[in-house]
C-alpha cells in the first residue's frame, strides 16, 4: 500500500511510479496525499490498481485512464477522466467543465455536481452524476450513457449522435437535434445497473426521462440548414 | 460609302466570370454551399514570386555534386527526450484515414520511410497499415478525438495538437456519409453512412493557458519522451506562434491558406486565412523575439510543390516543410491517365477536387474497395520516395549555388522578390532595389 506525498515527490515521480506498475504487481492500492489542486494527477495509468487521492485536484485528473479504479476524496478541475478507456473514476466532490470528455469506456461517478460540457464528445463512457450538471452536456456525444440524478442546464445533448442521456430532474433546454425518447425496459435495466455501480440506492430508474438524437442532422439536408447555423 | 455599325465582340464580366455564374446557378439549384477538397485555387502571392540570387563576387558557391550540403533536421529537442532526427526537411502532412484509403495511407508511410522522413496520421486515428509502414509517425491530436486512444498515443513518435488548418482556420471538419464504411465508422465510433462532423474546438481546453496544462498532461502520459507539435492555420502567425511557444510546444506547424483539405466549404477555402508566404516571416519573428528560433522548430506547409519552394521556405527561417496535396499527386492523384473517368465525373484531370464524394478514379480519396485497388501501395510509395528525393536534390542544388553547406544556412539575404506584394510579405527586397515595403522607408 504505497503512499505518495505529492507535495514532496512531485508530479513526475508520481506518474512515473504509477506507469511502472507491472502486471501482477503486489502494489495494488495506492494513496496519494497532498494533491493540493495539482494538474494531471494519475494520468495515463494502465494497470488494474486502486488509487485514492486524498484531496482536490486540478485539470485532467485520471486522464486517459485504463483499468485503474481511482477515487478522489475531493473535487476535480476541468477534464477529469478525459478519454478514459476502462476502469472507474469516482469523484466524491464536484467536477468542473468537460468531465469525462471523449471517454471511450469505463465508469465516471460524480457524487456532487458537474459543470458545463460534462460528457462532451463521449464515445462509450458511462457517466453518473449524483447532483446537477451545467450547460451543453454530452455535446456531440457519440456513444455511452450519461445519468444525471439532479437537473441539467441549457442545450442538453446538442448535436448528439448515439449517446443515451437520462435526467431525473428538470432540463433547462434541449440542444439541436436532441429529443425526449421513451424509457423502455432495456433502459430501466441500464439505469439499474449504472446506479448500482455508482452506489446510488435512493433513486429509482423509473424516475428518469431519456433523451437522445432525433437523427435529423445525420445527413446534410437543405431542409435542416437552419440547424447548421 | 455605306456605313454598317461594327459589332463589338461579346464581352464577359471580370466580376461575374463563368465560374462565379456557375456557382450562383449551383447554389440556386441545390440550396447548399459547395464542399470540395484541395486548397485555395485563386492566384495568391507565393514562392514563385521570390528568386534566389546565387553566389557571385561577394560569396562563393559550393561544387554541385561533390561538396557537402546537408539536409537533416532535428525536431522536438526543446523538452522531449526522444526528438526526431529526419534525413530531409520535408515531412508528410496529416491526412485522415477515412478521407484517404488505407492503401494511400500505407503508400505515404512507405514513401516517407524510404526517404527518411516522417508521416502523420489525421482526423480518424492511426491505421495499422500506416503505423506498420511508417518508421516515424506523428500522431494527430484533434478536436474530434476520433480514434484517439492512449495505446496509439504511446506508439507515436511525435504528437501534433491540431488547433487549425490553413484551408480552414477556425473551421471543423467533415467526412461525408458516402465515405463512412464499416471500418471508418468503427474507428470513429459512429454509425455507418452518416455525415461526420469534426468539431472546430477541442472539447477539453480553450485558449493557450488551458493548452499549457493539456500539454503537461500529454507529457506526463508519455513520460516526457515524445515531441509535441502544435499545428495552426495561417491566421495571426506572430501571436499564434508566440502563444504556442508559451504553451510548451516543441515544434510549431504553420499551415497557410493554400494548404489542402479533404472536404471544406469552397467559400471557407478561398476566403479565410493568410497565404503561406505571408505567414513565415511573422512566425519566425515571434520565435526570434522569444529567443526560440531553431530551439522550437518551425514547419511550414500550404502549397509546397518542389525543391525551390522548400529552399525558399527554409531561407525565410523555417526548419522544415510539410506536404499534403503534392504527396497525393505523387501517388497518382489527378493523373491524366484517368482522364475518361474524370470526364465521367464532370471534371478533368488536374481539376478534380470532389474528394469528399469518395469516387476518386485514382483510388486515393476513396473507401470504395474497387477504386482502392487501383492504387498499388508499394509502387505509389516508391513514387513518393522518388519525388521527395528530387525535391531534396533541388533544394540542395539551390543551397550549394548560394554557398551553403546545409540547407538551413539559407537566409533571407539570399532572396529577392518579383512583386511588391511578395517583397512585403517575405520581407526581402524587390528585385533590383533595396526596398522592402513596410520595413525601410
Ligand atoms: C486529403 C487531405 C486530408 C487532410 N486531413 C487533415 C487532417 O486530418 N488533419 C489535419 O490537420 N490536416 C489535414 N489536412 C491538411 C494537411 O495536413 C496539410 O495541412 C495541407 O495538406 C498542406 O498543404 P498542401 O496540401 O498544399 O501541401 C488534409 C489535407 C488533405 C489534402
Amino acid at each position: 500500500m504505497p503512499t505518495i506525498d505529492l507535495a514532496e515527490s512531485g508530479l513526475r515521480s508520481l506518474n512515473k511510479q504509477l506507469h511502472d506498475v507491472g502486471e501482477g504487481s503486489n502494489e495494488t492500492h495506492w494513496d496519494i496525499i497532498n494533491p493540493r489542486g495539482a494538474h494531471a494527477v494519475a494520468v495515463g495509468v494502465n494497470a488494474a490498481i486502486a488509487i485514492t487521492i486524498h484531496g482536490s485536484t486540478g485539470y485532467y485528473c485520471a486522464g486517459m485512464n485504463r483499468e485503474a479504479r481511482i477515487v478522489v476524496q475531493g473535487s476535480v478541475g476541468p477534464g477529469a477522466a478525459e478519454n478514459m478507456m476502462s476502469g472507474s473514476v469516482t469523484v466524491m466532490g464536484d467536477a468542473s467543465q468537460y468531465a469525462g470528455a471523449t471517454g471511450q469506456g469505463g465508469l465516471l461517478v460524480i457524487q456532487g455536481n458537474a459543470s458545463s460540457r460534462c460528457g462532451i464528445s463521449m464515445k462509450g463512457i458511462d457517466i453518473v452524476v449524483r447532483g446537477n450538471i451545467g450547460h451543453m452536456a454530452a455535446f456531440m456525444g457519440q456513444a455511452g450513457h450519461l445519468v444525471v440524478c439532479g437537473d441539467a442546464g441549457d442545450a442538453l445533448g446538442d448535436s448528439v449522435y448515439e449517446a443515451k442521456l437520462f435526467v431525473r430532474g428538470s432540463v433547462k433546454s434541449l440542444g439541436a437535434d436532441c429529443i425526449e425518447k421513451p424509457l423502455r425496459a432495456e433502459h430501466l435495466a441500464v439505469l439499474e445497473k449504472l446506479l448500482g455501480q455508482a452506489g446510488i440506492t435512493d433513486v429509482k430508474p423509473s424516475e428518469f426521462k431519456r433523451y437522445g438524437s432525433a437523427r435529423k442532422l445525420y445527413n446534410f439536408s437543405v431542409d435542416h440548414a437552419d440547424a447548421y447555423g | 460609302m455605306s456605313y454598317t455599325n461594327p459589332p463589338t465582340v461579346p464581352r464577359k464580366s471580370a466580376t461575374f466570370d463563368d465560374y462565379t455564374l456557375s456557382e450562383i446557378r449551383r447554389a440556386a439549384t441545390t440550396g447548399i454551399y459547395d464542399i470540395r477538397g484541395g486548397g485555395a485555387k485563386r492566384r495568391l502571392p507565393h514562392f514563385d514570386d521570390l528568386l534566389f540570387l546565387g553566389a557571385s563576387m561577394s560569396r562563393y558557391p559550393l561544387e554541385g555534386y561533390r561538396e557537402r550540403c546537408d539536409t537533416d533536421v532535428v525536431l522536438g529537442n526543446r523538452f522531449a527526450q526522444k526528438p526526431l532526427h529526419l534525413k530531409i526537411p520535408i515531412t508528410i502532412a496529416g491526412m485522415s484515414f477515412g478521407s484517404l484509403s488505407a492503401h494511400a495511407k500505407e503508400a505515404l508511410g512507405r514513401g516517407a520511410t524510404a526517404a527518411g522522413t516522417s508521416t502523420t496520421t489525421g482526423d480518424g486515428g492511426m491505421s495499422t497499415e500506416e503505423r506498420g509502414q511508417s518508421q516515424t509517425l506523428v500522431y494527430q491530436y484533434l478536436p474530434s478525438r476520433y480514434g484517439m486512444n492512449p495505446a496509439d498515443l504511446l506508439k507515436a513518435d511525435a504528437i501534433e495538437i491540431v488547433v487549425g488548418q490553413g484551408a480552414k482556420p477556425g473551421g471543423g471538419g467533415m467526412l461525408m456519409g458516402q465515405k463512412i464504411t464499416d471500418r471508418v465508422a468503427a474507428m470513429r465510433m459512429l454509425p455507418k453512412g452518416i455525415d461526420q462532423r469534426s468539431a472546430c474546438r477541442h472539447p477539453d481546453w480553450t485558449g493557450p493557458d488551458d493548452l499549457e496544462i493539456k500539454i503537461l498532461e500529454l507529457r506526463e502520459i508519455t513520460d516526457w519522451q515524445t515531441p509535441i507539435y502544435i499545428k495552426v492555420g495561417g491566421a495571426r502567425p506572430y501571436y499564434d506562434v508566440a502563444l504556442a511557444v508559451k504553451a510548451g510546444a516543441d515544434v510549431v506547424v504553420v499551415d497557410g491558406m493554400q494548404g489542402g483539405t479533404a472536404a471544406t466549404q469552397e467559400v471557407f477555402i478561398e476566403n479565410v486565412g493568410m497565404p503561406t508566404l505571408a505567414c513565415i516571416r511573422p512566425a519566425v519573428q515571434a520565435l526570434q523575439d522569444l529567443g526560440m528560433h531553431r530551439k522550437v522548430q518551425l514547419i511550414v506547409s500550404g502549397g509546397i510543390r518542389n525543391g525551390a519552394d522548400v529552399a525558399k521556405a527554409l531561407a525565410l527561417g523555417a526548419d522544415a516543410v510539410s506536404i499534403g496535396t503534392a504527396a497525393l499527386v505523387a501517388l497518382g492523384d489527378n493523373d491524366p491517365a484517368y482522364e475518361s473517368d474524370y470526364n465521367a465525373l464532370g471534371t478533368t484531370a488536374g481539376a478534380y477536387d470532389d474528394w469528399h464524394e469518395g469516387r476518386d478514379p485514382a483510388g486515393i480519396t476513396t473507401q470504395d474497395p474497387e477504386l482502392m485497388k487501383r492504387l498499388d501501395p508499394v509502387l505509389a510509395g516508391r513514387r513518393l520516395a522518388n519525388y521527395l528525393k528530387v525535391m531534396t536534390l533541388e533544394a540542395q542544388t539551390i543551397a550549394r549555388a548560394c554557398g551553403k553547406s546545409h540547407v538551413h544556412n539559407l537566409e533571407p539575404e539570399d532572396l529577392c522578390a518579383l512583386t511588391v506584394e511578395a517583397a512585403a510579405m517575405a520581407r526581402v527586397p524587390l528585385a533590383g532595389t533595396n526596398w522592402i515595403p513596410g520595413q525601410n522607408f
